[in-house]
């Protein structure tokens, strides 16, 4: 292969390849990523911490492994986790004040696996505080920018990682996805964004925001990279009791080369009023670039599409308040003192928590509380019973279902802080796979106004193969994956 | 679905969020208006459907009832923000009681 003069141009199916040929080492290879975010960092601000020193051993001991022949996919391999993922040798802060300075004592098993296969960690990555957002301008660290333009949000809450793909300041990188939080920044940063089924990928050491809906996944700039990824990651573990036993097959191992026989459904509830003509038009070239490619297309109604927004501004905030109350200053963490215990807590929280956090705490406190536990928790429950019941119906119809991933391209930063339902709607269309459980994928699917945009496909339950084989064959004919931003870095 | 701002206080409370004054106002504001949205939901006829607490269907995962490693004292004592004579010291529970030292 021949290799260009910036390494950091490789995907990292091609760093493997060069990796293992000896044609680069991975010293050079996280160099190469560390040089680039010296260079573009000011102007996106990806990343909380850097783990240069930690990188650069694990980059050593990588080199020595792949002499030694004992190589596994990540072995060598700069990634980015993001700052909700617990990692002993960085702090984890959620990007929060709550946890400003916390190391954990404990490694997310998700970043064991990436340890233990000798993968090397660049840094942490910014996210909206506590996973709660679409922006990451909730970050109470300041707000990421997108690549592709600066004065726009490269999405949320997992914007750090994706644009850090964006920008090429780490070959893969993880995200975690609530209510879009891994596909939503991905369609606006022009990149590969996975959220696995909910069960696959263990969430010990993922920060919880809601537990019924909180799946870990990965970031890249190709489907096969998020594939080996994904591969590394997932699996039964001990340590999550939501975790299923369900064997992870070799994701990469047989991808289609066209979509002859594949079904793939469209539903009307995927366009809503305040939809982008540019969006509307690159979703639907795409949808005509899978029929080239041999897939049929087929009508499907996910009638209670409407109300996932509803459903899950009750049931994730009021997962979250539960998640959130063991941030007291007690055993770890932030505390400010009070004169008695009750004090202590108000004034902690008070000051550890940002709006939104506590906006979302209070939300589902109050829908969880005594009076008005079974007119909102109870129904949005049975609601979610619905949106799911959609899917299964729709799934015996077609393999995979597209849509857009966001109603429209990335928003201007501060344009939708006023009015918090706004910003929430930038998750409308992504929200339904998180309620219902299965994966879905968000790919670049074309421009709009200079702004990439987003499709998504989702899946069947634990069937990712088909869903990054769908996606791989549409990727490569459609070639969007070649153009990536020219950052600016004055 | 409007809140009062007697609603929002006993919340906080609930919540043990200290909140200033004029972020009250702020959450009766915006927590009315989310509420207000979240109302769609009394559309949806849903008097024969069960509830979805989770969607990986499992149930009774356990393990062998055997002793593992926990974390250790002292990397738990590094945490904490207060700690006294390898305990973690919090403020009295209930002030006012003149026999105690505060943290």
């Amino acid at each position: 292969m021949s290799l260009p003069n910036d390494l950091t141009l490789l995907t990292a199916a091609e760093s493997r390849a060069a990796l293992d040929n000896r044609e680069i080492s991975s010293v050079e290879l996280t160099q190469a990523y560390f040089d680039r975010i010296q260079v573009v960092e000011p102007a996106i601000h990806s990343y909380l911490h850097l783990m240069t020193d930690v990188a650069m051993t694990q980059a050593t001991e990588a080199d020595r492994r792949i002499d030694q022949g004992d190589i596994r996919t990540m072995t060598g391999i700069p990634i980015a986790l993001k700052d909700i993922l617990c990692t002993t040798d960085a702090p984890t802060t959620a990007a929060s004040k709550m946890l400003d300075g916390y190391v954990s004592p404990y490694d997310a098993t998700v970043v064991a696996h990436l340890r233990e296969q000798g993968a090397v960690f660049l840094g942490k990555t910014n996210t909206d505080e506590f996973a709660m957002g679409s922006s990451t301008e909730s970050s109470a660290f300041g707000p990421t920018m997108n690549p592709w333009d600066t004065s726009r949000v490269p999405g949320g809450s997992s914007g750090g990682s994706a644009a850090a793909i964006a920008a090429r300041e780490a070959v893969i990188s993880l995200g975690s996805d609530t209510g879009g939080s891994i596909r939503q920044p991905a369609g606006f940063s022009g990149v590969v964004g996975l959220k696995p089924t909910y069960g696959r990928v263990s969430r010990y050491g993922l920060l919880p925001f809601a537990s019924s809906l909180d799946q870990i996944g990965p970031f890249a700039r190709t489907v096969e990279d998020a594939a080996i990824m994904l591969g590394a990651i997932a699996g039964n573990d001990r340590m999550d009791s939501t975790s299923v036993p369900t064997p992870v097959p070799d994701y990469t191992a047989e991808f289609p080369t066209d979509l002859k026989g594949v079904r793939i459904g469209v539903a009307p509830e995927y366009t809503v009023d305040g939809m982008e003509p540019g969006v509307d038009a690159a979703v639907k070239a795409a949808i005509g670039k899978l029929q080239e490619l041999g897939a049929e297309i087929v009508e499907i109604s996910l009638p209670h599409t409407e109300y996932a927004l509803a459903t899950y501004y009750i049931t994730a905030p009021a997962e979250a308040s539960a998640n959130l109350a063991r941030y007291d200053g007690v055993r770890y963490g932030n505390r400010i003192e009070g004169e008695d215990l009750m004090d202590m807590y108000l004034k902690t929280r008070g000051a550890g928590f940002g709006t939104e956090v506590k906006r979302r705490i209070m939300l589902g406190t109050y829908a969880l509380s005594s009076g008005y536990y079974d007119a909102y928790y109870v129904k949005a429950q049975k609601v979610r019973t619905l949106i799911k019941q959609d899917f299964d119906a729709a799934f015996e119809q077609c393999d995979v279902i597209v849509a857009p991933t966001s109603p429209t391209v990335a928003f201007e930063r501060g344009s939708r802080t006023s009015d918090p339902y706004q910003m929430y709607l930038a998750d409308v269309f992504t929200i339904p796979a998180n309620m219902a459980g299965i994966p879905g994928i968000s790919i670049p699917c074309g421009f709009s106004e200079g702004m990439p945009v987003g499709l998504q496909l989702l899946g069947k339950s634990f069937d990712e193969t088909s869903l990054l084989g769908i996606a791989h064959v549409y990727e490569r004919a459609a070639g969007w994956y070649k153009q990536l931003p020219d950052v600016a870095t004055s | 679905m409007s809140l009062s701002r007697r609603d929002v206080e006993h919340v906080a409370s609930l919540a043990r969020l200290g909140l200033s004054s004029e972020e009250i106002d702020q959450m009766q504001e915006t927590l009315s208006s989310i509420l207000g949205h979240i109302d769609v939901l009394s559309q949806v006829d849903t008097d024969a459907i069960p509830p979805t607490a989770q969607v990986v269907g499992l149930e009774n995962v356990l393990r062998e009832d055997i002793v593992r490693d926990s974390l250790p004292q002292d990397v738990v004592m590094k945490m904490t923000p207060g700690s006294r004579a390898g305990f973690i010291s919090v403020s009295e529970v209930m002030a006012g009681n003149g026999d105690g030292e505060s943290a």
